[in-house]
């Protein structure tokens, strides 16, 4: 008989990871003054967590997890004081458990020296030998005595004390569960019964002989009478079959006279015939190996709640349409038309409805920052205090997952350069401590996420050498502020005198943007030098759907994504520049934009082919401008991305499909993917030329 | 149908505990914490009580004691779980009223052999 | 008027109902159509849908016999033009023009395509013992399309692979 709770792993691990972050961030932020709660609900999460894992075998968990909870416990109590070095153990040991989690989650050994290390650490604290904390891990009680016995004859003498029914305990269930063991007789002893009168309902008078033949050793009988034996006497002798049985009988028949519902002297047959098994059998067919998670939301239940509310208005739309339908006549086309519109609002409603189940606070990004911040702040020898607002911000799970990495690069820049050391900051008449700020907020359907540090901010002159020296840009070259900012995010750009761990060897920066356009979004950079940075992240809600441009080419439509859009306008001839063969540039302000025809490049058929009187979207992609032209501006619409790799295949400068209200299909524009394909066209019609034009205009 | 009450502020245990007795054919009714462990014994008649004892807004053991002032609640068997075996643990226990204890890590078969100690 | 009545008489989308089609037999089943004068075949089982001809949506520098991309129930599909592939009579886009849309599975990844074809006839009952191989010589079919040829009658119906069918070939900008 034999129950799996397997099924429970990944609860256990999902609590565990919460308990672990509920563990860290208390840590954080105890120190003397903190009350009692805090300290006690970090023990409680280190408890749970050691229970947990016991249950489940895991017993390296287990183990060290009662070190951590031993220290715990005597912070908790009073015993040890709560001291800045002992927290740094216990967070170093929060990293451990992490890991040894994530080994069971991922089914692999763990096998980190920090946690061999960690624990030794643990020990010292603590002052226990290693040889001493095994013995305080809670054992398991179950006494296995291998020793086979032969069927013997234990007399069993009950005299409970007279509240013992006051615990809960009762002495039937009792011989109940006594009666497992083996073939049991059992026979109530009235002597101490009081009259009537003088009887408290709520005592219990009786005491008992048992008689028990089992092979059981006189523990598994203590066992059973744990939970009392100190609310009563107990004897357990042994005697020798055969001899019992007849004494007993006469006394049986004496005491059956008395009335007593509910006490009954009958012989309890042995547990062979009991009808109370465990139904094992479902269990077993229940239990299923815990498979891999596939990943899971948690979804609050307001949004849930909402999402039946829609459904049920869909319903009842649908019922009334179908109504319609059922002796539809002309005359009924205006309700047919109002209950379509209907239609469209409810699945309009759902549709947002739901694409916001995928939605989760960025708390759960920003969480691992103050952490972070800690250690930074301790590695790099400054003192540096993190500010985090937004954090209810919602967006897309999926986005939240990978925007981390690249977050965590930007807040490490900002500690090692960003940030200047104490001295420094003094004597610029600024705090010494410096400050990092997270902050999130929806702006226009997108999403922004900023960086923001206090510190040295960006030297433009020393980028701008920097990439001089890497041949990135001629030293004659004009730029704006913004545009020497962009060249952070090249490739191997690192200014950093020495290159330290924390930021890494320049490859952090244009990994990060890189991160973030494959998401659908763009970084920004402003900074003020000695005064501070700020990078601004801008991301899509979700990846699925899109904010919009419709435009026409001929007979197509297009779908330029909104956030590539700087501006749409009508050309002024004069503006317009034609340099060596072919290529058109627009001046727009101080830039030359090069200009893109979509029906050149898409070999379309197109109404305007002449650039003077052109309609131009000048969009901007990896810090470049571009002016593609179109034969007319349609709607702004959040559409759905659907992909063309799914049955076809990528398409260069496609990014993917959506479908329009009208039920066709419009293509979605890439527009790196358009300047690429520029530019391989270009290459093959004219080699040097138009590449170069595009080239320069960064 | 015997009815339990499992009162433990971890979901893995919780869930674990549940499902145990429920696949041995008791009902149960979980509470998150002794707070709420209280309230739904106020509101409803047990015939076990099974509850851990670190745990926020209420222990368990001032739970036992709280849950012994009720009529209803006077003779119901109380148990305790908790991974400390000592004696001393015994003692709060019993002086708040409890009728055992059960010592995690937590078996599913000893605890379903163990309750029968108490129910049927 | 009953809606109802008559939406079974209209076929929805431009789907065609394989009503009336027996299909208990031995062996395999084939859907049979046309391109210009030939007779060609595909595995039943992999026919999705049967819709007449729209307008597709303009893949940007396709090769020419992709036509371009449909809507079908949400999905995005492309459409390819059999005659144009295989340069099989003169392309027209009549009223009877049919599209075959084919789904075929492999090691869990599915792709559906529908295929340009002048019209959809019967379809055919063969064993594998039907199923005899084409010449290895001869014809502008790339051979490895041909599964082999069915005799139906006095005509012979080219078997195609649908695997094939569905393999895409890398998309190149034409200039």
């Amino acid at each position: 008989m034999s129950i799996d709770l397997s099924q429970f792993i990944p609860t256990f691990l999902e609590e565990s990871v919460e308990g672990l972050e509920l563990m860290e961030s208390s840590l954080l932020e105890l120190d003397q003054e903190s009350d009692s709660e805090t300290i006690n609900s970090i023990f409680r999460a280190a408890h749970s967590i050691k229970g947990g894992a016991g249950t489940f075998g895991f017993n390296d968990v287990t183990e060290f997890t009662h070190l951590v909870e031993t220290l715990l416990d005597e912070m908790r109590d009073g015993r040890r004081k709560i001291d800045q070095d002992d927290v740094e153990v216990l967070l170093d040991s929060v990293d451990c458990m992490r890991l040894m989690i994530e080994a069971i989650r991922d089914e692999v050994t763990c096998e980190d020296d920090k946690i061999a290390q960690t624990s030794i650490l643990l020990e010292k604290t603590l002052a226990i030998s290693s040889h001493d904390s095994n013995k305080s891990v809670a054992a398991d009680s179950d006494k296995i005595d291998e020793s086979a016995r032969t069927a013997l004859c234990w007399q069993i003498r009950f005299i409970p004390q007279h509240h013992l029914v006051q615990t809960g305990n009762d002495p039937l269930l009792l011989f109940n569960a006594l009666s497992d063991l083996g073939e049991l007789s059992v026979f109530a002893k009235t002597d101490d019964l009081p009259s009537l009168s003088d009887m408290d309902a709520e005592e219990l008078y009786l005491t008992w002989k048992l008689e028990l033949i089992s092979d059981c050793s006189e523990e598994d009988i203590k066992e059973v009478f744990e939970w009392v034996e100190d609310e009563c006497e107990l004897i357990i002798e042994q005697k020798p079959q055969g001899m019992v049985v007849n004494e007993n009988v006469v006394n049986v028949n004496e005491e059956e006279e008395l009335p007593s519902d509910k006490l009954s002297n009958e012989i309890i047959p042995s547990s062979g015939e009991k009808t109370l098994e465990t139904k094992t059998n479902d269990s077993e067919k229940v239990a299923t190996k815990a498979k891999p998670e596939v990943g899971s939301i948690r979804v609050g239940v307001d949004k849930v709640d909402g999402l039946i509310n829609l459904v049920g208005e869909l319903v009842i739309t649908q019922s009334m349409l179908s109504e319609l339908g059922n002796d539809f006549e002309m005359s009924k086309v205006e309700r047919l038309v109002s209950g379509l519109e209907q239609l469209l609002q409810n699945t309009k409603e759902l549709q947002e409805s739901v694409m916001r189940i995928r939605m989760l606070p960025i708390s759960f990004a920003f969480n691992r920052f103050p952490r972070l911040v800690h250690d930074l702040s301790k590695k790099t020898g400054k003192e540096i205090e993190l500010i985090i607002s937004g954090e209810q911000t919602e967006l897309d799970k999926t986005v939240m997952e990978q925007i981390g990495d690249p977050l965590v690069h930007l807040v490490r820049n900002a500690a090692d350069h960003g940030i200047e050391s104490a001295d420094i900051r003094i004597a610029a008449g600024k705090p010494a401590k410096g400050t990092i700020t997270l902050d999130a907020y929806h702006q226009g359907g997108n999403i922004v996420i900023e960086v923001c540090d206090d510190g040295a901010g960006i030297n433009r002159d020393v980028i701008f050498a920097k990439a001089v020296e890497k041949n990135l840009i001629d030293a004659k070259d004009v730029l704006s502020d913004s545009q020497v900012y962009d060249l952070l995010f090249e490739a191997g750009f690192s200014t950093a005198a020495e290159i330290t761990d924390i930021s890494g060897r320049g490859v952090g920066m244009d990994v990060v943007k890189r991160n973030i356009q494959s998401l659908g979004g763009r970084i920004q950079v402003e900074s003020v030098h000695g005064k501070g940075s700020t990078f601004k992240v801008h991301l899509p809600l979700t990846l699925a759907i899109l904010d919009g441009q419709l435009v026409k080419v001929g007979s197509e439509t297009y779908i330029i994504p909104l956030i590539a859009i700087v501006e749409s306008l009508q050309v002024e001839s004069d503006l317009i520049n034609r340099v060596s063969g072919d290529m058109v540039l627009y001046r727009l302000r101080e830039d030359n934009v090069p200009v893109l025809p979509i029906y050149q490049l898409f070999e379309l058929s197109a109404e305007c082919k002449e650039v003077d009187n052109a309609l131009l979207v000048v969009v901007e992609a990896d810090g470049q401008k571009v002016g593609l032209m179109v034969d007319d501006l349609l709607a702004q619409q959040q559409v759905v991305i659907k992909s063309l790799a799914d049955n076809y295949q990528q398409v260069d400068g496609i990014s993917g499909a959506t479908i329009l209200g009208d039920g066709s299909v419009a293509m979605i524009l890439d527009i790196p993917g358009m300047i690429a394909l520029a530019k391989k066209i270009g290459k093959e019609n004219s080699p040097s030329i138009i590449q170069d034009s595009i080239g320069e205009n960064a | 149908m015997t009815k339990v009450l499992v009162v433990d502020d971890s979901n893995s245990i919780r869930d674990m505990v549940s499902f145990t007795l429920k696949s041995a054919g008791y009902e149960t009714i979980e509470a998150k914490d002794g707070q709420d462990g209280l309230s739904k014994a106020q509101s409803d008649g047990f015939d076990l009580v099974i509850s851990d004892v670190n745990m926020p807004n209420m222990d368990g053991i001032t739970l036992c004691q709280e849950l012994r002032k009720l009529s209803s609640f006077k003779f119901t068997p109380i148990l305790m779980l908790t991974t400390e075996s000592s004696g001393d643990m015994k003692q709060r226990g019993k002086a708040a009223g409890a009728t055992g204890w059960l010592v995690k890590p937590f078996n599913p078969e000893k605890l379903l052999a163990t309750i029968k100690r108490v129910v049927r | 008027m009953n809606i109802q009545e008559l939406a079974k008489d209209i076929p929805v989308e431009g789907e065609q109902a394989l009503e009336g089609i027996d299909f208990i037999t031995n062996g395999e089943q084939y859907l049979t159509f046309v391109l210009a004068k030939e007779q060609y075949a595909v595995n039943i089982l992999c026919v999705e849908e049967i819709r007449s001809w729209e307008n597709p949506t303009i893949i940007p520098n396709a090769p020419h016999y992709v036509k371009g991309v449909i809507n079908m129930r949400g999905i995005i599909v492309p459409i390819i033009d059999l005659r144009l592939k295989f340069t099989i009579g003169k392309p027209q886009y009549l009223e009877t023009t049919v599209v075959i849309v084919l789904t075929y599975e492999q090691d869990n990844k599915s792709r559906t395509i529908g295929f340009v074809v002048d019209a959809v006839s019967d379809v055919l009952n063969a064993d594998q013992g039907d199923i005899k191989k084409a010449p290895s010589f001869g014809g502008t079919m790339p051979h490895h399309y041909v599964e082999g040829l069915i005799n139906v009658g006095d005509n012979v119906v080219t078997l195609l692979s649908v695997l094939a069918l569905q393999t895409i070939e890398e998309h190149q900008r034409h200039a």
